[in-house]
């Protein structure tokens, strides 16, 4: 899909630039921004490193499984599914502390070892289970509270007006995946077919 | 009484992050007697490899983006829907933000970058676009690399329901941050 957006924005950059006389600044358009590009990612290394260092000794200090034990009583009403022994629930929990201390790479490979161990509990191998759904729509909801590096590297001392606002708006959009899934699961079209067993 | 929670957060918030840069070394030093210097040296090389790692994103993305706002087209297409847009609210500098979001992280990133350079830091748009972005993920890759690692090949409500919450997400950034800093 990406692929048809991105050449959609470049065929329709030289057909309507073309068409309104403007194809030269098209032209230098495209050889200033592949400089830009280069320059803004060169810029970008320091404000990452600083970031995803002090990320590195939350991790190492415990204090990310600090939060995922202090999450546990969340997770067992959200994966009714899972017994709260298994653990599935301790790879979810620390993949949503990852994420919600915006540890990106860490959160990935916690978020597959979670897949992995829900796998396990699944009768129906190519079809995803409850928690499975619930548990990615989480995951796509966003639930950091910590903005992404990138975008404090971006918004230099600006990004401490975005926290709050990110917070609330993070937290909308989870209550809505939480919400959709809950409902969508009950709907028949999305039920688990029993009989091909 | 609304103004004075605002004034609140936008002072407390001033804090977060200085909080978090002496917080955490302090926990892990004083507290757990971990080696800070050398884990954040350790996490912090991550930064390097990240940073080089979206040179050819941001290429793709921002040369894309720049044609096409330097033909006019991004123009037409705004002009084209702010009509239907003004009516709920929604700036239509945030439009293609909000569309790209779900698809691609480097694309929206390109795109923030865009709005960035564009409007600069204190902009409305810049700071609707950096909600935006924190707020919502790129629900597309997450469904296919999750899913696809254990071969899940039905998926069922999982995609509809990240969708739903990406909408909501990014609505949600729309109006609230009209509400605190309009």
């Amino acid at each position: 899909m990406l692929n048809y957006i991105w050449f959609g924005l470049i065929f329709i950059s030289v057909v309507v630039g073309t068409i309104t006389g403007r194809i030269d600044q098209v032209t230098d358009a495209a050889i200033t921004m592949s400089k830009t590009s280069v320059e803004i990612a060169i810029g970008l290394i320091g404000i990452m490193a600083l970031w995803l260092g002090t990320m590195k000794i939350a991790e190492d200090s415990g204090l990310i499984q600090i939060i995922a034990k202090s999450l546990r009583p969340i997770t067992i009403r959200l994966f009714p599914d899972v017994p709260s022994d298994h653990p599935a629930i301790g790879s979810i929990v620390l993949n949503m502390a990852a994420n919600m201390l915006g540890l990106g790479n860490a959160a990935t490979p916690l978020g597959l070892k979670a897949m992995k161990e829900l796998q396990e509990l699944n009768k129906h191998k190519d079809t995803a289970t409850d928690a499975m759904c619930t548990f990615l729509a989480i995951n796509t909801s966003s639930v950091q509270i910590i903005l992404p590096a990138t975008v404090v590297g971006l918004m230099g001392a600006a990004a401490n007006q975005i926290f709050i606002t990110t917070i609330i708006a993070t937290g909308m959009s989870t209550v809505a995946a939480i919400i959709s899934v809950k409902v969508l699961s009950k709907m028949k079209r999305f039920r688990i077919e029993t009989n091909n067993q | 009484m609304i103004d004075n929670i605002i004034i609140f957060t936008n002072q407390v918030s001033r804090y977060i992050i200085p909080f978090l840069l002496v917080g955490i070394p302090f926990y892990g030093l004083i507290i757990k007697k971990v080696k800070v210097y050398e884990s954040f040296v350790e996490g912090a090389k991550d930064g390097f490899d990240i940073a080089l790692r979206i040179i050819p994103y941001l290429v793709a993305i921002l040369v894309a983006i720049g044609m096409f706002r330097a033909s006019g087209a991004m123009d037409l297409l705004i002009s084209l829907i702010a009509p239907l847009l003004n009516i709920i609210g929604f700036p239509p500098e945030n439009l293609p933000l909000a569309f790209m979001r779900p698809l691609s992280g480097s694309g929206s990133l390109g795109l923030f970058t865009d709005l960035v350079n564009q409007y600069g830091t204190d902009s409305i748009f810049t700071k609707i676009g950096a909600t935006m972005f924190g707020s919502t993920e790129t629900t597309f890759y997450v469904l296919a690399v999750y899913f696809g690692s254990v071969g899940i090949r039905k998926s069922r409500h999982a995609l509809i329901a990240g969708l739903i919450a990406d909408a909501v997400g990014i609505l949600s950034a729309v109006y609230i941050c009209k509400i605190i800093f309009i």
